[in-house]
């Protein structure tokens, strides 16, 4: 296994910090009003097409029901997550991190290649040759810091009503403010997802060895 | 089960400690500078005349909610309901050479404009509708602002939960092109729980700032000593970020 870079160590723990203040606090902003909308409005539950489980406050920034302090840390956080990610991306197009070990070639997007790299996950057989990444941790970490990350980024832009004079143009190819909310919050479980898997996924392949390597960079042996 | 206390105990213990960072003053000054950091990317962003979306007449919502006051009893307010407003004034004073009071017939004589916009609440929810009345810079001009004004205060009849309401704006904002006096709401008379007869519109803001029910408008070089010097009635009450672009 090669080492993690430094910037993309730093990067990891920033964001993990980043998206758990994030998350945590946007749970309050969702109990502000709990209806998710397509188009451009939505005020009732006649138009909603998701009606979204108040959160209990033990899961929620700061603890209890606020949606100012919860408004104040999802807008203070905003900017590490969002220039963090910017600065992973420039590291690793510079580093050639995302073009060495993310790229995936087309001999790993045959069915039968997929099919066999499932089938070694579900038997929770973590060896895989000489690449840093097999085929599904490529896909996943491929989606994540391209999409689902950045997707907060622009659905977060697209909701706030002092961007849209000069981001009108997100609001209309996300589908209106309120198709860009049901994105947040869509994109937003869908980094939870991957948290968790990625979680359990460290813990089954030796969490002590994995979490060392993010934070001193690993020795080459070390899975 | 052991696990799962370890978890809980790690998340209380986390959001207990992001509360202390909020409650230093570090962390507070840190947390009201990110807005700024906010504000600052905005206008840095767009040119202070940039327009909000406008819509073409069929997006308007079929209803406008209302939030915050629906219905003031307080003062003379219920009178004026009675009265279809005909005794109302807005006054424009403070820190201008030519203070103002205008009945709602000198206000409607005023050059117009008309724009169709989304109206959104802290909360999450928009709505769409189409507002007609002056820009305010026009009544700005006409009293004429001396070089100490900084801020527009907004007055209004509605006492919520025992304190007056009240907003403010920067004068970008207030000499902004669709920074309206409302009188009406898709071409008929404000209803009173959209904020009869006379509200703001702050088009690139959230909708706390579009304060209700205007009774006056004013002038200041600091917000320091109006309310409790937070530059509104939920800034004050609740911590609510004064810019509401985000």
């Amino acid at each position: 296994m090669k080492k993690h870079a430094l910037s993309t160590r730093l990067w990891h723990w920033l964001n993990l910090l980043c998206v758990i203040v994030l998350f945590m606090s946007g749970l309050t902003i969702s109990n502000a009003h709990r209806l998710l909308y397509w188009g451009d409005w939505g005020f009732d539950r006649s138009q909603a097409w998701l009606e979204v489980p108040r959160f209990p406050d033990w899961m929620t920034i700061p603890g209890y029901y606020s949606l100012a302090v919860a408004r104040d840390w999802h807008i203070l956080m905003a900017w590490p997550f969002a220039l963090g990610l910017l600065f992973m991306w420039i590291a690793m197009l510079a580093n050639r991190h995302f073009k060495r070990d993310l790229t995936t070639t087309r001999r790993e997007w045959r069915p039968k290649a997929i099919r066999t790299d499932i089938v070694e996950h579900l038997k929770l057989n973590f060896d895989h040759g000489e690449g840093k990444y097999n085929f599904l941790q490529k896909l996943a970490y491929g989606l994540v810091l391209g999409v689902f990350l950045p997707m907060m980024v622009f659905t977060g832009i697209a909701i706030s009503p002092g961007m849209e004079p000069t981001f009108g143009w997100l609001v209309d190819l996300l589908g209106g403010r309120q198709s860009a909310r049901s994105l947040h919050f869509i994109f937003a479980f869908t980094i939870l997802g991957f948290f968790i898997v990625h979680v359990a996924l460290v813990l089954l392949s030796g969490p002590i060895g994995q979490i060392r390597s993010m934070l001193t960079g690993g020795s080459t042996d070390e899975a | 089960m052991k696990r799962r206390g370890f978890l809980a105990a790690a998340g209380a213990a986390f959001v207990a400690g992001c509360n202390k960072v909020a409650d230093s003053d570090a962390g507070a000054r840190l947390l009201s500078a990110a807005e700024k950091w906010h504000m600052g990317a905005h206008r840095l962003l767009s040119n202070g005349e940039a327009l909000a979306p406008e819509y073409p007449r069929s997006a308007i919502s079929p209803y406008f909610r209302g939030n915050g006051s629906v219905d003031p009893q307080n003062g003379d307010y219920p009178r004026h309901v009675e009265e279809g407003f005909a005794n109302w004034r807005l006054t424009v004073g403070g820190l201008v050479e030519n203070p103002l009071a205008l009945t709602l017939d000198n206000i409607r004589r005023l050059p117009q404009r008309s724009q169709v916009t989304r109206h959104d609440c802290v909360e999450g929810w928009s709505a769409i509708g189409e507002w007609t009345g002056p820009q305010l810079s026009l009544l700005l001009d006409e009293a004429q602002l001396r070089p100490e004004a900084q801020f527009i205060v907004f007055r209004c009849a509605d006492n919520l939960n025992g304190q007056d309401y009240y907003e403010s704006v920067d004068l970008i904002d207030a000499y902004h092109p669709q920074t309206i006096i409302a009188h009406s709401l898709n071409g008929e008379p404000l209803p009173v729980r959209n904020g009869a007869p006379l509200r703001m519109r702050i088009e690139r803001q959230l909708g706390y700032k579009h304060a209700k029910y205007l009774t006056a408008i004013e002038a200041v070089a600091s917000l320091d000593d109006i309310g409790e010097g937070q530059g509104g009635y939920w800034e004050d009450r609740a911590g609510y970020q004064w810019y509401a672009g985000i």
